[in-house]
């Protein structure tokens, strides 16, 4: 990584810290709060879809991961909640490894590997429905005790700075995969696995690298939703209704890109809570318009609002445009 | 240095390689050639690991590699193209071969630059930053041989490298497999150009339905009469000869 | 602990659940044998013409199972416009593309549905609907027997559809040689329009069978559609017979699962069989080649 690739991410998060100084409406910070937790988990499926090519269906298994474990281990263990942050995402890392290692040394790809997503997200979410350590149908609360050794503090900018920070750090992980030999690899299986093998690439090894890092991810987005609204239950934390958010805002953003997650995150929730202020009261409004959103996006923008920049700018250059594969890869 | 011993290959009732075997002398290029559909490609496959032999060993180097990985092979030092070109799309020519290159070096800069290198030796320096979906055929049968030569091999295994080209792209290219031979590369090439095997290969072997039936120089294995009726069909060596014989 | 006869008849009503299911799995398992697609928004479908029925019941007064007969039509003709008009062009012929469309798609049906009907659940009655037959010492529901011989005949229908007709053996063509198909003159895109038709048409037999007992609501298809994509794994992923066989064992094995699980656990065993499927052999238990 060169100084010139930072730059971009420094001045982002510079211009996003400035936010709590300027806004400061406990909604407005809520909505931002929120927002980034999903951008993180985001992230984390871009690590494994955007650079690795695996779609999952069912990332709510990771994020679910990390807000059970610090849940759980805060309420039942009595065990410091920055330690659960930590351990929940060694446990969202381990969960990935293993998902990864049965389907992907079965060979599963494509829809398949979708679809395998999707029932690990499901079985984990009757599991904690159902199982008594997990609070079932209930639900598990951490405790309220607002001092900042708890992850908790009475000012929402506090957590509002947390969660950017580690919204810059994956930032930064994110440049270093699109800079080391490991993306370069990444990239290569996702193009094309047979030509990758042939130029040694060991592929089981590298995709079981890129979900573990991706499950770690989320699930440390998991744990931080858990510690905001210091309440889980199953359909929230393993809920179709994440895996859904946390594909929707990369490919909206620009899938395989550094900032493809966080711009399409705060796309899509922008746009929802517009939906909300235009059409009153009418539920589902908002997911109305990310479903719309996504067809459109897939039609019309396969690279995400990022590849419609690049595009645009090329075009503005006068370069010759460049097909939509090429463009959902730019924007670095 | 390559060792293949009676290797088969059954694809349910299709014998697609038939008991066949294959020695190389590390340097020089032999030319692997047979009929369409004669197993070479498979051969090929059971070579870099991508097909696991139904019967028969495969020795690289003295060791026994007929159950290592595609990669392991790779590692070892064992490169090759594919007959399909198979670009990462997606990724520029110089991302491409970067990811070969990156078999022997971990560095970014020094992929890069070791991208940048065999770039320049195949004749792509001039595209390097062009993405290698819009490449010409001949172009992307440039980028298969030099993502394989990025990893370094010691023996290239090149699949019908020359297929697609028009005579003035052969002609360029030549030299280029030349020069990778005179650097120590040991090269099993198939190839339908016949003229270009006579002009390369030192010694070439005949795939026929999945069977070795004959090996040698080239000029002397294209006299051949089971070679020739390999290609031509049953009794078409005797037909060449009477004719030969009637005119002569 | 549970006598055979309970056991007995939690199988044979698992049975008659499993023919609801392959209906469905009918429908996702022909798309996926012909496009070689996963239709994502089959259970938003599936949720639209449940309420179909229910609307033709709560304000025209129509009885469930003749709802089916105006349905199958307009189902079909909104699976046709989708593919044709929708997920065909939107997705460029990419395979991910197709999986992130009907994604799409099935979110905004759902949701759709959620702003116009809310989220209560509505059920409706019929004056057979709790009627049982009784067979020996077991009692079975009628409206559930219905239900499973018209799966089996509707299964029955599709085949010499597929086999005995000129779409039918088009359909066929394409599902086997996309590009020979198109070369012989066959119009391949509005093939597969017809068979997305069909699959949807299967839905709303399916959404008129299931009504008189069970209930809707605009999340219901997600329930439904995970099953399917079992029923369709297992069955082995384009085979008819398949899908009717993988509908009724997933039938059994959910109403047993739940018998001896209880009713929260009892959805585990249907996805580890998913799962042990998927990882195990993906070209499905009955055969079908990948
Ligand atoms: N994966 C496979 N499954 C089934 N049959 C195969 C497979 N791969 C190759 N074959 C068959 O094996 C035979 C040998 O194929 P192969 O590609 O090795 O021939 P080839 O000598 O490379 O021919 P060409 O000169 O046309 O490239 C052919 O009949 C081919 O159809
Ligand atoms: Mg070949």
């Amino acid at each position: 990584m060169t100084v010139r690739d930072l730059i971009p991410i420094a001045v982002l998060i510079l211009l996003a810290a400035l936010l709590p100084l300027v806004v400061t409406s406990s909604p407005v910070l809520n909505f931002l709060v929120f927002m980034l937790i999903v951008a993180l988990g985001a992230q984390g499926w871009n690590i494994l879809g955007g650079f690795g090519g695996q779609f999952s269906f069912g990332h709510a298994a990771f994020f679910g991961t990390g807000a059970y474990v610090t849940a759980i281990l805060q309420t039942r263990y009595g065990i410091n909640a920055w330690a659960g942050l930590v351990l929940a995402t060694a446990a969202g890392a381990a969960v990935g490894w293993v998902i990864g290692f049965l389907s992907f040394r079965s060979g599963l790809r494509g829809s398949y590997f979708a679809l395998v997503t999707l029932a690990f997200a499901e079985v984990f979410r009757i599991l904690a429905n159902a199982a008594s350590f997990t609070g079932g149908a209930a639900g598990l609360l951490i405790k309220l005790d607002v001092r900042p050794a708890n992850l908790q503090f009475d000012d929402r900018a506090v957590f509002y700075w947390l969660v950017l920070a580690l919204v810059a750090a994956v930032l930064l992980l994110t440049r270093w995969i699109q800079r080391s030999r490991f993306g370069a690899q990444l990239v290569a299986v996702r193009e094309n696995e047979d030509a990758a093998k042939a130029l040694g690439v060991n592929s089981l090894k590298v995709k079981l690298r890129a979900i573990a890092l991706s499950g770690g991810v989320t699930a440390l987005s998991g744990c931080l939703y858990a510690q905001y609204f210091l309440y889980i239950d199953a359909n929230i934390a393993y809920g179709s209704w994440i895996s859904v958010e946390l594909l929707l805002a990369p490919i909206i953003g620009g899938v395989g890109t550094v900032f493809g997650p966080v711009v399409g995150a705060l796309t899509l929730h922008g746009l929802g809570e517009l939906a909300k202020q235009f059409a009153g009261r009418i539920p589902g409004i908002d997911l109305i318009v990310f479903g719309g959103v996504l067809v459109l996006a897939v039609a019309f923008a396969r690279g995400g609002i990022l590849g419609l920049l690049e595009r645009l700018r090329d075009r503005g250059r006068g370069m010759v445009t460049r097909g939509p594969k090429e463009v959902s890869h730019a924007g670095r | 240095m390559l060792a293949v011993e009676g290797v088969s290959k059954r694809f349910g009732g299709l014998m697609a390689v038939n008991n066949a075997s294959l020695s190389l002398q590390p340097g020089g290029i032999v030319g692997l050639i047979g009929p369409n559909g004669a197993g070479k490609t498979t051969l090929f496959s059971m070579i870099s690991g991508f097909v696991a032999p139904s019967d028969g060993r495969i020795r690289f180097e003295g060791t026994d590699i007929t159950g290592e990985e595609p990669h392991r092979r790779a590692e070892l030092g064992i490169g090759r193209t594919f007959q399909i070109v198979q670009p990462f799309a997606g990724l520029t020519v110089c991302e491409n071969i970067a990811v070969g290159a990156y078999l022997r070096h971990a560095k970014r800069a020094d992929a890069t630059a070791k991208a940048r290198e065999v770039a320049r030796r195949v004749g792509l320096g001039t595209e390097l930053d062009r993405p290698a979906g819009g490449l010409t055929v001949a172009g992307r049968k440039r980028l298969e041989l030099a993502r394989a030569l990025a990893t370094e091999p010691t023996l290239l295994l090149l699949d019908e490298v020359l297929a697609g080209l028009n005579p003035s792209e052969i002609r360029d290219i030549l030299p280029v497999i030349r020069g990778i031979r005179d650097e120590g590369v040991t090269i099993l090439m198939i190839e339908h150009v016949m003229q270009a095997v006579m002009n390369l290969c030192e010694r070439v072997y005949v795939l026929a339905q999945g069977r070795m039936i004959a090996e040698g120089p080239p000029a002397v294995v294209c006299a051949d009469a089971r070679v020739i009726e390999a290609y031509l069909g049953h009794g078409a060596a005797a037909r060449l000869k009477a004719e030969g014989a009637a005119h002569g | 602990m549970y006598s055979p006869q309970i056991i007995l008849e939690a199988a044979l009503n698992g049975l008659m659940t499993g023919a609801v299911y392959a209906l469905i799995a009918l429908g996702l398992t022909l798309i996926y044998g012909v496009l070689h697609i996963i239709n994502f928004a089959h259970g938003a479908l599936l949720t639209c013409a449940m309420f179909a029925v229910w609307i033709a019941w709560a304000w025209l007064g129509m009885d469930p199972y003749l709802a089916i007969l105006p349905l199958v039509p307009l189902m079909f003709v909104l699976g046709y416009g989708l593919q044709r008009f929708v997920i065909g062009p939107a997705s460029h012929g990419d395979d991910g593309n197709i999986l992130l469309v009907t994604l799409g798609l099935s979110i905004v049906l759902e949701n759709v549905l959620l702003a116009v009907f809310q989220s209560d659940t509505r059920t409706l009655d019929t004056d057979y609907s709790f009627q049982v037959v009784a067979l020996g010492p077991l009692l079975l529901s009628y409206p559930r027997l219905i239900g499973l011989g018209v799966a089996v005949v509707v299964t029955g229908l599709l085949w010499l559809v597929l086999n005995r007709t000129d779409t039918g053996k088009a359909i066929r063509a394409v599902a086997k040689e996309k590009l020979g198909a198109n070369l012989v003159g066959i119009d391949v895109p509005h093939v597969y329009a017809v068979t997305f038709g069909l699959g949807c048409a299967c839905l709303a037999v399916a959404a008129g069978l299931l009504m008189p007992t069970f209930y809707v609501n605009p999340r219901i298809g997600g329930a439904f559609v995970l099953v399917a994509f079992t029923v369709v794994v297992l069955g082995g992923m384009g085979s008819l017979p398949g899908a009717l066989l993988g509908g009724l064992f997933i039938g059994v094995v959910e109403s047993l699962c739940g018998l001896f699980l209880g009713d929260s656990l009892g959805q585990i065993g249907i996805f580890l069989i998913f799962i042990a499927v998927l990882l195990v052999r993906p070209t499905g238990l009955f055969g079908a080649k990948a």
